[in-house]
Order: C-alpha cells, then sequence, then structure tokens
C-alpha cells in the first residue's frame, strides 16, 4: 500500500476533470508558477511603491516573522483540506492554547512545561477534531465551528477574560531571539514548513492523505485504516495551532483569548490561493507559503504607504479571486491540450 | 500493519500518556497569584447628606459580555459601587451579552421584576433604545452607561466618556512634548483600534484636530482591533514604515502590550508613546519611566461606579451635593485626564486590568 499514488480530482463525479494525474507529476507546474508569479508582482510593488523600506533587512524580517504563525497554522490547515476536510477552529484553538500556557500555574513550571503546553492543548484539541469527524461521523464544518466556539468560552473562562503577560524570562529570550542573526520564530516557520513538505510529498502519511482525500471508499478498500488517518490529519493541524500559540505568546509577549482571532480564514484563505483543491485530493504545501507571504506582504505594503485599511481588504479579496481564476484556467489549458 | 500484535499495549501506553498529560495540563489552568492583592475596584463614597442611609433602591444592570479588559472593569466596578452603599442598594445584575436580542431580553426581566432603576452600557445603542424607552415610560429612571441611546427619551441620565476628547488630549499632550524639545516637523504616528466604530473615528478625529492645531499632522497611521496580537502585528508594520517617529499614540491600552512588544523587537526608542484607556500595566509603566510610554489618556471605567451611584441618587430622589440643582443632571460627560509619571500614582485607583 506504500506504492499508492495520490488520486487527483472525483473524476467519477466530475465528467469534465482532467484525467487523473498527480500535479507533481508535471516537470513544471504552471499553476504554481502563475502563483509565484503573483508573488513576485506584489513584490515589484511592494519595491517600486516604498523603495526606501521594502527591501531593507528589518522589514523582511518582520514580514517573514509576522507570516511565522500563520504560516504554521496554514501547513496543518493545508494536510487537513488536501485530507478533504475543513478545520474551522483552529483560530479559538490557538486563543485556548496561548492562555493556557501563559497561566500563572503554568509559568511557573517554567519555558520547558509552557511549550509542552501549548503543544499539548493544540494536540488534544485538534484529536477531538480528528475523533468527532472520524468516529463520530460528523461533518467537518460542523464538528469543528463547535470547538471554535467551545475553545474560546474555554479560553475566556480560563483567563477570565484578561490579557496574561508573559513574565518567563527565558522563554521570551529564546523564542523572540536570533539564531545566526534570523529571529527564532522565522526558524520554526522554516523547519514546520520543511517537515510539512516531506511528510506531504516523501512520505506514506502524505500520500494516505492525498488518497482519503481523492476518493475515501477506494482508499478504504485499498486496506487503510480511513478514520484513524482523517483523525491523526486533525491532529497535525491541533499540534499546528498549538505551536502557532507559543509563537504568539512570544511575539505578543502575552497570552489572551483573542489570539488567533480569523486565523482559520487566513489559512484557509492562503491553502486555496496556493492551489488546494476544497474538495480535497490535490494540493501542495509551496503553494500554501505562498499564499501565505502573499497576505503578509500585502499588510505591510498597505501600511508601508500609510493606505487605509478598507483599500487592503478589497485588494486581498480581489486577489484570492485572481489567483483561483488564474489557477482554473490554467487548469482548463492543461486539461484541454 | 505488521504491528497488530503491539497494537493493544500500544494503545495502554499511549492512552496513559494522554491520561497524564490531560492532569499536568488541568493543573496548569489556575490564574491563582501567589499573594492576590487585586484592587477592588474604585468606588464613589458619597458626600454629605448623600453618604446617609435612605431608602431602599433595587437597581437592575445590564452591559454587553466582559470579553476585554475594560468591560470586565465596568462590571466589576458597578458590583463593587453597590456592595458599597449596601445598606440601601439591592443590585440585580444579569449576564453580560454581546447578544442584542438577548440583552433586550434581559432589561425586559429587569423591567418586569420592577427594578426601581435601570443602569443599562447597551451592546448597540441604537439597538437598545426602544427598550431603554419602554422603561422609561413605566416610570422607570434609566440611567445609560457610555454608549448613547439614539433619543434622549429613553433615558433619564446619560454618563459615559468623551472619545473627542481622549484624541485631543492625547493630541495636545503629544504637541506640547514636541514644542518642548523643540521638533518643527514631527513624525507622529497613531494605532487606531477598530476603523469601523464610531468611537475609533472620534478619536481619531479629536487627534488630528488638537495636532492641527499645533501645526502638525498625522503622519503613518495603522488600525488594529483592540487585540494584542493585531496590535503588535500593526505596529511591527508601522515601524517599518517610519524609519523615525517622534510621537505615537495607540489608541487602547488592551491592544497596548502588544504594541509594547513591537516596540521592544524592532529595538526602538527615539520616540515617546501615549496610550489610551488607563490600563493597570501601562500606568505601571508610565510611573516605571523605563521605556517610551509616558502618559495615557484616559477612558475610565469608573464611570461605571459612577454610574450606580446616580442611580441610587435618582431611586431616592436626591440631587448632587455640590450642585444647586435639585435634580441629577441629564448628561454628565466623563474627562479624559491625561496620565503622565508626574500625576500617575494619583490615578492608581481607576487603573483596571487588561
Amino acid at each position: 500500500m506504500t506504492q499508492l499514488e495520490p488520486a487527483t480530482g472525483r473524476d467519477t463525479e466530475v465528467p469534465k476533470a482532467s484525467a487523473p494525474r498527480s500535479s507533481r507529476s508535471l516537470p513544471v507546474d504552471l499553476r504554481l508558477a502563475l502563483l509565484f508569479g503573483v508573488l513576485v508582482v506584489i513584490i515589484v510593488i511592494g519595491w517600486a511603491t516604498a523603495p526606501q523600506q521594502f527591501l531593507t533587512e528589518s522589514n523582511l524580517s518582520t514580514v517573514l516573522r509576522l507570516a511565522a504563525p500563520s504560516g504554521v497554522v496554514a501547513v496543518g490547515m493545508t494536510f487537513v483540506i488536501i485530507s478533504g476536510g475543513i478545520d474551522l477552529s483552529v483560530g479559538s484553538v490557538i486563543g485556548l492554547a496561548s492562555v493556557w500556557l501563559t497561566t500563572l500555574a503554568t509559568q511557573s513550571y517554567g519555558p520547558f512545561v509552557m511549550v509542552l503546553c501549548g503543544l499539548g492543548v493544540g494536540l488534544a484539541a485538534g484529536l477531538v477534531n480528528g475523533v468527532l469527524i472520524a468516529y463520530g461521523r460528523m461533518v467537518p464544518f460542523i464538528a469543528t465551528l463547535a470547538l471554535y466556539i467551545a475553545a474560546s468560552g474555554l479560553a475566556e473562562r480560563i483567563s477570565g477574560r484578561q490579557t496574561q503577560v508573559v513574565r518567563d524570562e527565558d522563554f521570551l529570550d529564546f523564542f523572540r531571539g536570533d539564531f545566526l542573526s534570523i529571529p527564532v520564530l522565522i526558524w520554526i516557520f522554516a523547519v514546520v514548513v520543511a517537515i510539512g513538505w516531506v511528510v506531504l510529498n516523501r512520505t506514506t502519511f502524505g500520500r494516505r492523505t492525498f488518497a482519503v482525500g481523492g476518493n475515501a471508499e477506494a482508499t478504504r478498500l485499498a486496506g487503510i485504516n480511513v478514520k484513524r488517518h482523517t483523525a491523526l490529519v486533525y491532529g497535525v493541524a491541533g499540534l499546528c495551532a498549538g505551536l502557532a500559540a507559543i509563537m504568539l505568546a512570544a511575539r505578543t509577549t502575552a497570552g489572551a483569548s483573542t489570539h488567533g482571532q480569523f486565523y482559520e480564514l487566513d489559512a484557509i484563505a492562503a491553502v486555496v490561493i496556493g492551489g488546494t483543491l476544497l474538495t480535497g485530493g490535490r494540493g501542495t504545501m509551496i503553494g500554501t507559503v505562498i499564499g501565505v507571504l502573499i497576505f503578509t506582504l500585502l499588510n505591510n505594503i498597505f501600511i508601508l504607504n500609510n493606505l487605509e485599511t478598507d483599500v487592503q481588504k478589497i485588494a486581498k479579496g480581489v486577489i484570492i479571486v485572481i489567483a483561483v481564476l488564474l489557477q482554473f484556467r490554467a487548469n482548463r489549458a492543461r486539461s484541454t491540450s | 500493519m505488521t504491528d497488530l500484535p503491539n497494537l493493544a499495549r500500544r494503545g495502554f501506553l499511549l492512552g496513559g500518556a494522554a491520561v497524564g498529560a490531560g492532569a499536568l495540563l488541568t493543573a496548569c489552568t489556575s490564574n491563582q497569584a501567589p499573594a492576590s492583592n487585586a484592587p477592588a475596584g474604585n468606588v464613589a463614597s458619597g458626600q454629605g447628606d448623600n453618604a446617609q442611609t435612605g431608602k431602599m433602591v433595587t437597581i437592575g444592570f445590564s452591559a454587553p459580555a466582559a470579553d476585554h479588559g475594560w468591560i470586565a472593569a465596568i462590571t466589576k466596578n458597578a458590583k463593587a459601587q453597590a456592595d458599597k452603599f449596601k445598606s440601601d442598594v439591592t443590585f440585580k445584575a444579569t449576564e453580560g451579552t454581546n447578544d442584542v436580542s438577548q440583552q433586550i431580553a434581559q432589561v425586559e426581566t429587569l423591567i418586569n421584576s420592577k427594578v426601581d432603576v435601570l443602569v443599562i452600557l447597551p451592546f448597540d445603542g441604537k439597538a437598545l433604545t426602544s427598550v431603554g424607552q419602554s422603561a422609561m415610560d413605566k416610570g422607570i429612571p434609566v440611567v445609560n452607561l457610555d454608549r448613547i441611546f439614539d433619543t434622549a427619551l429613553a433615558y433619564r441620565t446619560w454618563i459615559g466618556g468623551d472619545n473627542y476628547r481622549m484624541g485631543v488630549n492625547a493630541g495636545t499632550y503629544i504637541a506640547q512634548e514636541m514644542k518642548k524639545k523643540n521638533i518643527s516637523n514631527p513624525v507622529i504616528g497613531e494605532v487606531a483600534g477598530i476603523d469601523s466604530l464610531p468611537l475609533t473615528q472620534e478619536r481619531s478625529k479629536g487627534f488630528k484636530d488638537a495636532l492641527a492645531k499645533a501645526g502638525f499632522q498625522v503622519g503613518p497611521r495603522v488600525a488594529a482591533e483592540f487585540t494584542v496580537e493585531s496590535g503588535e502585528k500593526q505596529t511591527a508594520n508601522l515601524l517599518q514604515a517610519a524609519g523615525k517617529l517622534d510621537a505615537l499614540w495607540n489608541h487602547d491600552d488592551d491592544q497596548g502590550i502588544g504594541v509594547m512588544s513591537a516596540i521592544k523587537t524592532a529595538n526602538r526608542s527615539e520616540f515617546i508613546m501615549v496610550g489610551g484607556a488607563g490600563s493597570k500595566n501601562m500606568i505601571d509603566l508610565i510611573k516605571a519611566d523605563s521605556s517610551v510610554i509616558k502618559a495615557t489618556v484616559l477612558y475610565s471605567p469608573s464611570m461605571s461606579s459612577s454610574a450606580i451611584a446616580l442611580a441610587r441618587l435618582l431611586g431616592q430622589a436626591k440631587g448632587m451635593g455640590d450642585l444647586a440643582e435639585h435634580e441629577i443632571p441629564a448628561s454628565i460627560t466623563t474627562y479624559s485626564a491625561v496620565v503622565t509619571k508626574e500625576n500617575a500614582a494619583n490615578y492608581a485607583d481607576v487603573a483596571f486590568d487588561s
């Protein structure tokens, strides 16, 4: 079963879809190239409109640092969406984990326990999603929506709706520090993306994720424990959210139930403009990363030019539409050729 | 699946680990400080004849959900003030909610239970106007707290903060400091709250007007969302946009923790910063005078204590001690004082936990 190829497109349901073939089997992926083009255009716009500030080391490092937590969340979300699901709870789970790891009790155990606590809460929340969806047969949208609501409530309860300042200097020193003159947060982002790419593309776990999203029934008939795999995929997303909570707690020097607000929407948007099918079965890690960078850069460029936030929201929406339309056209072009 | 025989054992070990982790995690939810010395909220004491125990008054209280520090402090202060007057005040508070229809239902319940006076901080002033008016029609005086109803017919007395003056006072303070330092063309940044809210627009307008009066203007401006995280993100970007700043006004001390974190990360200290609202965190930092924050303009939740005190006087048909009028005024606007290092000690009692 390790030879199983990633299934693509639900050709049984969509007769006009292209012949089944892996996106990775193309030497040059047109969709990724187009997406990369969008990224380059945005960078050029940034450079042209704010030549003094944009391409400086401190600005780029700021952009990557700000992209890091949402990027980590989006990596987990990529797995979930490729497996044919969706996770609306990650934003609240970030809030919950950030609150849990910054309570006075947790902080009294030192930085190591704080990190374990963040990861543990994230993983546990993800597994709750996974078990409800895989074994409780709940629709992912509903199960994760329920946790979205419950987790934010629990976060508010634990924190008493107050901001919990991180006093542990070791925790702050490590996560806010630099390693080889690059911020640790950026290293974590890079390592998580690298691991995510390898797991998705070079391991049985990744191949099974594609298979489950492509055709769950066929995958089950092929002898794969689809339920367990689905549960684990949500566990991965939860773990990523827990890690993001740790990163946010370091970035803001505090934990709060409002941490991670709207991260689920940003992550889903980044994953989708990255070329991952919302119906599952196909997607790329690189696309997701580019998606995250596009959004973070956009915010940065708007602020560098001192533009109003309303214009920025319009631009964000337009970019989602353009990116998806471009990919749609690229798909059509490929399938008719 | 070559590991079938081991599955049961592995399951047991994993289960055990999960239970252990769960036990560890639940031990971590406590937020009890070793020696709790939380302030009990700041309360008015009543003066002269008004301090005497009078007729029993039942006060009904309804506010939005305490989902951030400021609203939490509003609720806490109201309770503390009612407690202070417990000899002649019965306090009936409803669970805070951000659901407008639920808040309307709660106020109706309070009306039906025949409270003597109502204190309402509506989630949305427009939406709760009609229920405020129906209370007034039934002869129950309403003290409208902060977010104002659409018509004065819906309240007996309004007490609230002044967002425009908050901006004015922040701008005036910054302008003074710039003149003191002889900076003729300063770069002044602004970290606003949620831009679509009228209160943010009023604050920004006041800030702009006050700076304009001094011949200055607002430079780089970002809007955060009153959350720590958005404050950090937007400020990190703003600091990249402005290589050099002379002053920065942050509308809200709740998001201020994030703003301060971004400034620390960027390693910047060439400017002065002014906060907004007056949280305990920020007032402590101002007192310590070891960072960029030099002042904060109040929008103090102590107005909630005053609202309860006013409600009690309304219920007892008394006026305010020092005023010539026999009646409580129809509208009271609290002043957005500027808290600096010099006077920070005087304002410790109105500071709230963000």
